[in-house]
């Protein structure tokens, strides 16, 4: 039975390392045709890549795109697309920057305040499109997309003067009040590295850990993904369909919620016009990428910030870093139509598998035929 | 090739049309088929027969060029062929009429007969002059221009069949082309298939209905597991059981149920239970009792408000008007979960749609639909072990033929898939169970186990709804029969008593005086019957 179970789990792995080199392969032809030489390019961006200062800031940018990839994957497991995490996760930023700028309260209350303002604020603004849709019958895809556009115009509102901003000491830029230090969480040394890991990266950690708990080992995780798989299924079943889109997207728009914390409490301390943006959307990739499972999405967001992060290099040798995006993109699209074809057949090899063990089992009157 | 018929049979006018030898057809792990040996002469009905399972319909796909077999040749009219694709099978006067029908409901008959064959002879006049000059010759009476949508089940399988000769074909597989009629709508298809072999053509029909191949058959060739153990049987020297136990190898099942154990303490009340879609009734005041002990059995054509009806029992509609009872409460605004978890259960009538989890292990299988329920949780937590633990109690008590517990559904056969879904909804000791089409799909012996747990279960005090187009199982298995038309329960019947063919009367609204019903043919007196389908006795298909 053990074969059953592994033999699909390491086709997966299989499947992405495939596509991986695929997307290199992509990426030298590209490089070749520029002029480029694709080995010392590829050697240039290993070296620089694995360089202390750089594995810190890629830990730091995964740890984002980790929280960004679980919140997409939340929707994703019961076949809600929630395009809206972008715009989730910058209103949630911004007003809780705000909360937090605005009251002082002692560590850890403090720091547990800003986070739970930004759950709320993420939860309520992807909740709308859930309720426009089992009301109304509108399309999650639509709507969220429309709520990114209204989160930041709402953002550019609210970030006045008078408002909610204020001018950044010693620059132009207009953000929240700063966060004091009792809210801020401290960064964690990298060895040899200047730049600090975000202390938040642990929250990261969690997130997956409760979401791969919740979803493969409690009976709300069996309804959501049951949903999923067949929504049909699902509700003869007795799931209630109408409550589990509510709750899915209130849990998708929380983990959204959590997107820009670890910026935010370990290094912004304001929302300021600088703070990162389109983190919704590069959770989306990833998310398909690492197959909506807690690890695979570690994994895939750690190689989508190790490229983003030595692909700096390559503006120095007078290659434009927009390669990285080719190497991105393709890695997406092979893994997308590799995973489709790795289903198929580990479907098809599974039925096979249980037709020959059973054809062995019993000779005569338990063999069944293909009709 | 305008007007003429395809030049392919014009090699050897005696030879037979189609001629098989040894055919081997080999998939990873099983053997689909072995050695098959099939003539059919030019200008007969030959009937294929064999339980589901058997290999009929890998046999087919050779046929019509859907794959190629590993071992073995094909002739089609003397002339040995390899047959590529369904293009290559239609080019050379093959034609199939699928079981599920390929029609576009929005286009006209003509449009979707000349859809896809338009370089035949144009969209026009042309093309119309043709299809009513087949319609006549082949005795089909269709008006062209109606939309399919309006058409009852005979008619659209009418247009099936016209699509398949417009293309020129001179010999046609039906498969399973009765299994979607009523009895009088059976007659008139058989009407249909005598003019197509007046006219020389040549029909191989695939059935498990016996009677009706007894009925219909010039020869009859009987496959079971894969390899032919009859070729060439005279259905004028057979028994409907002879064939039978040559489909099966060995006994046959028979839907009956011995004594009554029918209770008066009603479990299921519906009262008025009304459900409409877009204004119109489709459920229309249903009132039934179905008591402990009691299964009562729904006949009507599909598409009559049974799927409504049992959305609404279930919670998954909510009705316009009326109330369910279960055990005197009222449930009527209960949710499904709430339903299920006082003691009802669900054998759905599709179960890819609404029965399994098919990516999900068999073990998750067994948590759906009972996901509060002990031994599948605890608290908030999903039991795995207990689940697990429960899974293989199933898989033994109800023979569900699997490696294990933790390949997917979808692996399984549609019988085993059918008894996994059986032993799941008998857990927890139901008080009610739906049963919709419980052995549509599943072999035979699938089908023995079924009407068996469903007969334990009924001695256990279970009051069940049977719902099944398969007449044989409804009157042998039910202890009370409602006919269901047009949403409406239009008449009783007593299983004892009643024969096949009153019920189907009753069921499109001829023997009630309804007028013709929306779903059923424009003309539903039936024709003539001929003698040997009522000689063919009922308990032996």
């Amino acid at each position: 039975m053990n074969r059953l179970k592994n033999s699909p789990l390491a086709l997966t792995v299989l499947a992405a390392v495939l596509a991986l080199v695929f997307a290199v392969a992509v990426t030298a032809v590209v490089l070749s045709a520029s002029g480029f030489d694709p080995l010392s390019t590829f050697q240039a961006m290993l070296d620089f890549g694995t360089k202390p200062d750089s594995v810190a800031n890629t830990l730091n940018r995964a740890s984002t795109y980790y929280l960004a990839a679980i919140a997409v994957a939340i929707g994703f497991r019961m076949n809600l697309f929630n395009i809206g995490v972008d715009g989730q996760y910058r209103l949630a930023a911004m007003l809780a920057a705000a909360a937090g700028g605005a009251i002082a309260l002692p560590p850890v209350l403090h720091q547990a305040m800003i986070i739970i303002v930004a759950m709320l604020v993420g939860g309520l603004w992807a909740g709308i499109a859930g309720v426009l849709k089992v009301t109304r019958g509108v399309s999650e895809v639509i709507s969220t997309i429309m709520l990114n556009f209204i989160a930041t115009g709402v953002i550019a509102v609210l970030l006045q003067k008078g408002r909610l901003g204020h001018q950044v000491a010693g620059s132009d830029n207009i953000g929240t009040k700063t966060i004091a230090p009792s809210g801020r969480v401290a960064g964690i040394p990298y060895p040899g590295a200047n730049l600090q890991v975000f202390g938040l990266i642990f929250l990261a950690v969690a997130v997956g850990v409760v979401f791969h708990v919740v979803v493969n080992r409690t009976r709300f995780g069996f309804d959501l993904r049951a949903t999923g798989l067949s929504a049909t299924a699902a509700s003869a079943g007795g799931v209630n369909a109408r409550r589990m889109v509510v709750t899915a997207m209130l849990l998708s728009g929380a983990a959204a919620g959590l997107i820009g914390m670890p910026q935010l409490l370990g290094a912004s301390y304001t929302y300021g016009l600088d703070f990162p943006t389109g983190l919704g959307f590069t959770g989306i990739g990833i998310a398909l990428l690492g197959r909506n499972h807690p690890v695979g999405i570690a994994f895939a967001a750690l190689l989508w910030s190790f490229l983003d992060q030595s692909s700096q290099i390559l503006q120095f040798n007078d290659i434009p870093k927009e390669i990285v995006a080719i190497t991105q993109a393709a890695v997406l699209l092979s893994v997308v139509v590799v995973y489709e074809i790795v289903r198929r057949l580990g479907l098809r090899w599974q039925q096979q598998t249980v037709a020959a063990e059973l054809a062995e089992r019993g000779p005569a009157g338990t063999k069944e035929v293909a009709a | 090739m305008s007007t003429t018929e395809r030049p392919a049979h014009e090699s050897d006018p005696h030879a037979p049309a189609i001629e098989l030898r040894g055919i081997t057809k080999r998939f990873p792990g099983v053997v689909a088929n072995r050695d098959i040996d099939l003539t059919v002469a030019a200008g007969t009905v030959h009937a294929i027969v064999g339980e589901n399972g058997a290999g009929k319909s890998t046999l087919m796909k050779t046929l019509y060029g859907m794959h190629r077999p590993d071992e073995g040749t094909v002739r089609l009219a003397g002339e040995e062929v390899v047959l590529h694709s369904p293009a290559d099978a239609i080019a050379r006067g093959v034609g199939m009429v699928h079981q599920h029908f390929m029609l576009a409901d929005n286009l006209t008959v003509l449009e979707n007969i000349v859809l896809g064959a338009e370089r035949l002879h144009g969209i026009g006049g042309k093309a119309r002059r043709r299809i009513t000059g087949l319609a006549e010759r082949f005795g089909m009476r269709l008006d062209p221009d109606r939309l399919v949508e309006e058409l009852g089940v005979g008619d659209r399988q009418r247009v099936e069949i016209l699509k398949v000769l417009y293309r020129g074909a001179r010999l046609l597989i039906l498969d399973e082309p009765t299994a979607v009629l009523v009895p009088q709508e059976v007659e008139e298809l058989f009407g249909n298939l005598r003019d197509l072999k007046r006219e020389g053509l040549t029909v191989l029909f695939i059935s498990h209905k016996l009677d009706e191949v007894l009925a219909i058959a010039d020869q009859i060739t009987v496959i079971r597991r894969g390899t032919t153990v009859a070729d060439g049987v005279d259905p004028a020297g057979v028994t409907a059981r002879e064939l039978a136990q040559l489909m099966v190898g060995s006994e046959l099942p028979v839907p009956e149920l011995r004594e009554s154990t029918v209770t008066d303490r009603p479990v299921l009340e519906l009262a008025g239970l009304t459900v409409r879609a877009g204004g119109r009734p489709v459920v229309d005041g249903v009132d039934l009792v179905i008591r402990a002990g009691e299964i009562l059995g729904i006949a009507g054509v599909e598409g009559n408000g049974q799927a409504e009806l049992v959305e609404a029992i279930m919670g998954l509609r909510a009705p316009d008007a009326g109330t369910v009872r279960l055990d005197g409460t009222d449930v009527t605004d209960w949710p499904t979960r709430r339903r299920r978890e006082s003691g009802v259960g669900f054998i759905p009538e599709d179960r890819h749609r609404h029965g399994l989890l098919l990516e999900s292990p068999l073990w998750e299988n067994r948590v759906l639909g009972h996901q509060t329920e002990k031994p599948n949780v605890k608290g908030p937590w999903i039991d795995r072990r207990g689940a697990r633990a429960d899974t293989e109690r199933i898989v033994a008590e109800y023979d569900v033929r699997t490696p294990g517990i933790d390949v997917t559904a979808a692996a399984l056969s549609g019988g085993n898939q059918q008894k996994l879904i059986v032993g799941r909804e008998m857990s927890g000791n139901p008080k009610f169970l739906i049963a919709a089409h419980p052995t549509r799909g599943v072999d035979v012996g699938a089908q023995a186990a079924i009407w068996e747990y469903l007969r334990a279960a009924r001695a256990e005090g279970l009051a069940v709804l049977l719902i099944s187009a398969d007449l044989d199982e409804l009157i042998g298995m039910s202890d009370t029969l409602r006919v269901i038309l047009r949403g409406r329960i239009v008449a009783e019947a007593d299983p004892a008593t009643v024969t096949p063919e009153s019920l189907g009367s009753a069921m499109t609204g001829a023997a009630a005086g309804a007028g013709a019903p929306a779903d059923a043919p424009a003309e539903p007196v039936p024709a003539p019957r001929p003698p040997a389908e009522d000689a063919a006795p009922k308990e032996d298909s």
